[in-house]
């Protein structure tokens, strides 16, 4: 079977999209994380720094399965793998 | 940039690594691309800045002066940072931490200056996390004996049963691997969300982009820098001292 380029340039469009559906897990997590950082400075103001580090560094290792979303949206948009 | 990115007819966006030069290596077709010149420019910024340090703080004095107070500012907060993570062990490795710290965060708000981030490439990500890599494992083989890395390599089964071992070394392949992506993914996103917003938005977009500078290139590229070094001496202290 060979598909028409415009067809595949659309399917790989949609595939983006459907990609970047990943964003929605770390949006949730980050969101836990800092809300849980912010009733531990609730809590304890004194340790504000640490638990503002912890929270970063958390959140930024949260982020990277949506940031591998975003990647694969990137490929199949700017550098085309399926076209023939 | 083809029909492939939005129906505008933007043939300005522009965030792609271009070639410059090339020249045959052994046969191979080898590029010289903007992205080497821009790793260049800020390794010659930070050899310069380098020097201008050394020289001032060769005669350095009592009650610092300007310079050398920010100097000074600027080694202790990075050692602040290594003794932070590492403990006694941090001495060890200051200068490998401050190094990678100072390369990745001068490059990731290099694009402030014009040039395209070289973080943006993944040819340069991937070589910062194969060097932690290496000095992960170049501990962990100097620190734990060869039993003690293959009682972790099998860690949640008993060590004559190693059915666990091949999840184990992937687990380890994926450190370098998610490492670098995270750095480039994240300066790469930033990257293409500028060339987005000037390329599409033409007059628009003329003095309000500088607040999305300020997330995109100061705020992001520090936290990732900060994030990259914090991952490097956690592995590094958890190999030292078996996991």
């Amino acid at each position: 079977m060979d598909f028409n380029e415009n067809f595949i340039l659309g399917c790989s469009a949609i595939g983006a999209g459907l990609a970047v559906i990943a964003g929605i897990g770390p949006g949730v997590g980050q969101g836990i994380a800092a809300g849980h950082a912010a009733a531990a400075v609730g809590r304890n103001p004194g340790a504000k720094s640490d638990i503002t580090g912890t929270m970063i560094l958390g959140q930024a290792v949260a982020e990277t399965t949506g940031l591998y979303g975003l990647l694969v949206a990137m490929l199949l948009m700017f550098v085309k793998p399926l076209l023939p | 940039m083809g029909h492939g990115i939005l129906l505008s007819g933007a043939d300005n966006i522009d965030f792609m690594v271009h070639g410059i030069m090339k020249y045959s290596f052994f046969g191979h077709e080898v590029w010289i691309t903007t992205t080497h010149v821009c790793v260049l420019i800020v390794m010659l910024i930070l050899m310069g800045f380098a020097v201008a340090a050394n020289r001032c703080m060769a005669k350095a004095t009592e009650v610092p002066g300007n310079f050398q107070n920010v100097i000074e500012l600027m080694v202790e907060k990075l050692d602040g940072i290594v003794d932070g993570a590492m403990g006694n062990a941090a001495p060890r490795f200051y200068n490998y931490i401050g190094t990678i710290f100072v390369f990745i965060i001068f490059s990731n708000i290099s694009g402030l200056l014009g040039l395209r981030p070289p973080t943006a490439d993944y040819g340069v990500t991937l070589a910062l996390g194969l060097i932690s890599f290496t000095v992960i494992h170049f501990n962990q083989f100097k620190y734990q004996s060869a039993k003690e890395i293959w009682v972790n390599m099998c860690s949640p089964l008993p060590p004559w049963l190693p059915i666990w071992l091949p999840i184990n070394l992937i687990s380890e392949i994926a450190v370098p691997i998610s490492l670098s992506l995270r750095l480039f993914a994240n300066v790469l996103s930033g990257t293409v969300m500028m060339a987005l917003i000037y390329g599409l938005l033409g007059w628009i977009a003329t003095i309000w982009p500088a607040a999305l500078h300020a997330y995109f290139d100061l705020f992001s590229g520090a936290i990732q820098t900060y994030v990259f070094c914090m991952l490097t001496m956690t592995y590094i202290s958890d190999a030292r001292n078996g996991n």
